[in-house]
């Protein structure tokens, strides 16, 4: 592989953001979005290029068959103390190339949708037109940036990238007020959880004086074996030593983990850093497609699979990182699928959805442990996070469609859509069988392999996360059938009817579609783990499958019940639990309770004394003493007359004064 | 003793200088505090420099005649003087235009 060819795919996008960043308003609309269309398309083919020639030239497998890691370049770029230098390079393992696929696929479908969603009826293109492909071009190359990073620090910066981009597509919409209180909330949730994530990186670089992915995930312990990683020198004793030095009752690696974890659950909208995420809806649907469902959020998954052997070295010496991610993991999901149940604005419920679906990633992540079946929920998380990625951008871009064909955000103005936009109706069942998990849609083989994977670490995980699975299908079809059933939709007339939208974006949904029912055969075991080998075991463990297919039925069917035609169950079951009905519908009261927080107890408790001892205590002392110097320059201002004569008068009876006593002593003491 | 002679033992004494030098600075001093116009003060100032050279003057030929450094300090100070005299000069006639005066009590335009 040349090495000049996997480079394109950063500086493509970052040429793109530059060129239509500082020339698209010289440009037309329609040229902006085509050079922005095509520039993705090429960036997407050299993507896919270099990720087949990784994965099937054979050149990248090492003597046991296993995939090695490919360094493109790697340079140096800030010498710190010591040994301790940040490089910026490029870097392509299984986990990388698979990640290059996703965000290069996505982005080029919505550049392409793009075209078509941001233009009103009449075909006038939103102002901003020119802005919002650059600004998708910036969050490309970060994004592309981010996966491809060569040590932790540079993860961090295109980190930070990629949520400043998210901040700039969400307020996309700068003159609504909705838009920017969630670009800011979105930006300022993220950077506090990244404040774990730096100091997480500070702890772990300065006990092992090394940034670098390979060193770092280099196994130190003789029963973990890490043939994968291959320089494994500089790490080893640094790693065992903080291993060992414990502080507030865990050892310092585990704290560094815990606090990268953070910075993952930031990103990934874990609970309970969440919040941002429903909020962050406020940006164009492409935009939620591309960035707060199929890629930047499931950075922080990609940043617990590339620490990965970290957390297994941790979980080897008896360190609680994998549990404490296991358990976020776990109750994220239960708690996004019981809201998302609850939820009436159509992307509100995939945004809830999508935390839900991450949050499997991550408990897959969680349960991984080297005795089961090598590691097999590693694999199925990054499976996941695959088919994940197609599925849910096909539902956001059909929820775009939709949107943008009836104009509100509410299923309650949608209903019985099916005969009017039969295109956006297929592939969106198309997306819900796939997220539900119902053979042979994507969604079923992953998600097959995380309660695989549960089921091998625990029966209590196993058990809820299949409980989760269940309400996943059973609110994916209460969509579903509010959104095309229910009873017939009063169809407005004219050209304003709601119909099947252009092929700009027609397209992406089939051709997603097409994706998200057949990339489940992938065989993705043998592509992806977490130590380059083939585990010894793959395939569908059918105990697992058949039982969490019947509690998808099942779903299916109790969603179908309900809510396929207009009837009073969803009512009655409504005030049934109307406490609980409530909770979930306001979010379980996580925005009231961060108000109360941030409100009533930071700023009424905390800034407000400082505030006071600011402006009372250390302005007073500075105030005091200009208030003084003010005073007594009032007081002697009249002897500055400005009169140079009376100034001589002063000088000359001083002079004679001085020269007058001089002489006097002398003669009366001398 | 006729003319001659007194003249021939006219002995030259520092005093016979240092005092109409002093007379002349006294004379500055007092004009300086008194005149209130500013040519009138100007013409103080040079008098009151005059004497100090006289004095340069004076104190190089009695102290230690063989040098003369007093003497071109007090060239130097002409000179310098003379280049003083015309900058305030200048400055007055361009008081003088703004103010239509140049009395000192009256130009207070840029008092506190």
């Amino acid at each position: 592989m040349e090495a000049t060819l996997p480079l394109l795919i950063l500086v493509l996008p970052l040429l793109m953001f530059l060129f239509l960043g500082l020339f698209g308003k010289f440009l037309s609309h329609k040229w902006a979005g085509i050079i922005g269309t095509v520039g993705m398309g090429v960036t997407m083919i050299i993507a896919y290029y270099t990720a087949y020639t990784y994965f099937f030239s054979g050149q990248f497998v090492g003597a046991d068959g296993e995939r090695l890691q490919y360094i493109v370049f790697d340079q140096d770029w800030l010498s710190l103390w010591g040994n301790l230098t940040i490089k910026l390079g490029f870097l392509i393992d299984p986990i990388s190339a698979l990640m290059l696929v996703v965000v290069t696929t996505i982005s080029f479908m919505v550049h392409l949708y793009s075209n078509g969603y941001m233009r009103d009826h009449h075909g006038v293109y939103e102002t901003g037109f020119q802005r919002f492909y650059a600004f998708l071009s910036l969050f490309s190359f970060s994004m592309l940036g981010l996966v491809v990073a060569t040590n932790i620090f540079q993860m961090y910066i295109f980190w930070e990238l990629v949520g400043a981009s998210s901040y700039l597509l969400i307020g996309f919409y700068y003159t609504k007020p909705s838009a920017v209180s969630a670009s800011k909330k979105a930006f300022i949730v993220t950077r506090f959880a990244d404040l774990g994530f730096l100091i997480g990186i500070l702890i772990l670089s300065f006990t092992t004086e090394t940034f670098d992915f390979m060193s770092l995930t280099s196994s130190p312990l003789p029963g973990v074996e890490n043939t994968y990683y291959v320089d494994a020198a500089t790490a080893t004793t640094a790693l065992e030593s903080a291993g060992g030095q414990m502080f507030l009752g865990g050892s310092l690696m585990t704290w560094a983990l815990v606090l990268i974890f953070m910075g993952g659950m930031g990103k990934s909208a874990m609970m309970p850093l969440h919040i941002w995420l429903p909020d962050a809806m406020e940006g164009p649907t492409p935009v939620s497609a591309l960035i707060h469902a199929a890629t930047m959020v499931v950075a922080g998954v990609y940043l617990v699979a590339r620490l990965f052997p970290l957390f297994m070295i941790n979980n080897a010496m008896g360190g609680a990182a994998l549990d404490i991610v296991t358990v976020v993991g776990a109750l994220t999901a239960a708690y996004a699928a019981i809201v998302a149940c609850t939820q009436i604005d159509i992307k509100r419920v995939l945004a809830f959805s999508t935390i839900s679906q991450i949050a499997f990633m991550m408990v897959s992540l969680g349960v991984s442990r080297e005795g089961m079946h090598d590691n097999l929920g590693y694999m199925a998380s990054m499976f996941h996070l695959f088919t994940h990625a197609m599925f849910k951008a096909l539902l956001f871009l059909g929820a775009g469609a939709l949107i943008h064909a009836v104009g509100s955000n509410d299923y309650t103005a949608m209903h019985g859509l099916r005969k009017h936009m039969p295109i956006t109706h297929i592939t969106f069942l198309v997306g819900c069988l796939a997220i539900a998990g119902i053979i042979p849609f994507s969604g079923f083989f992953s998600k097959d392999e995380i309660l695989t994977a549960c089921f091998g670490n625990s029966a209590v995980a196993y058990v809820w996360m299949s409980l989760v699975a269940g309400l996943t299908a059973f609110y994916m079809f209460r969509l579903y059938y509010l959104i095309f059933w229910w009873k017939e939709h009063n169809v407005p007339q004219g050209h304003h009817a709601p119909k099947d939208q252009p092929w700009t974006m027609t397209l992406p949904l089939i051709l997603l579609g097409i994706v998200a029912i057949f990339c489940g055969f992938v065989p993705f075991a043998d592509m992806v783990s977490w130590n380059g080998h083939a585990p010894h075991h793959s395939g569908i463990n059918w105990t697992v499958a058949s039982i969490s297919l019947a509690v998808a039925i099942i779903a299916i069917a109790i969603a179908t019940a309900m809510y396929r035609k207009e009837n009073a169950m969803p009512a009655k079951m409504r005030s049934f639990f109307p406490r609980l009905w409530t909770a979930a519908h306001k979010r379980f009261y996580f925005d009231e309770l961060y108000m109360f927080i941030t409100h009533k107890i930071i700023f009424d408790r905390v800034c407000k004394p400082i505030a006071w001892f600011d402006r009372h205590i250390i302005d007073g002392t500075m105030d005091a003493f200009a208030a003084i110097t003010n005073k007594a320059s009032y007081a002697i201002r009249g002897l500055q007359s400005g009169s140079a004569q009376s100034y001589v008068w002063v000088y000359l009876i001083g002079a004679l004064l001085l020269g007058g006593g001089t002489v006097a002593i002398i003669f009366l003491f001398f | 003793m006729d003319m001659l002679d007194l003249l021939n033992n006219f002995q030259l004494n520092s005093l016979m200088f240092l005092i109409p030098s002093l007379f002349m600075f006294c004379c500055g001093v007092y004009g300086f505090l008194t005149r209130r116009n500013m040519i009138a003060m100007l013409i103080s100032l040079e008098l009151m420099l005059n004497a100090v050279d006289m004095n340069f003057v004076v104190f190089n030929r009695f102290l230690c005649p063989g040098q003369m450094d007093g003497m071109f300090f007090t060239l130097f100070a002409i000179a310098i003087a003379a280049a003083e005299t015309a900058v305030a000069i200048a400055i007055i006639i361009n008081a003088y235009r703004i103010a239509k005066d140049i009395d000192v009590k009256d130009l207070t335009k840029m008092k506190f």
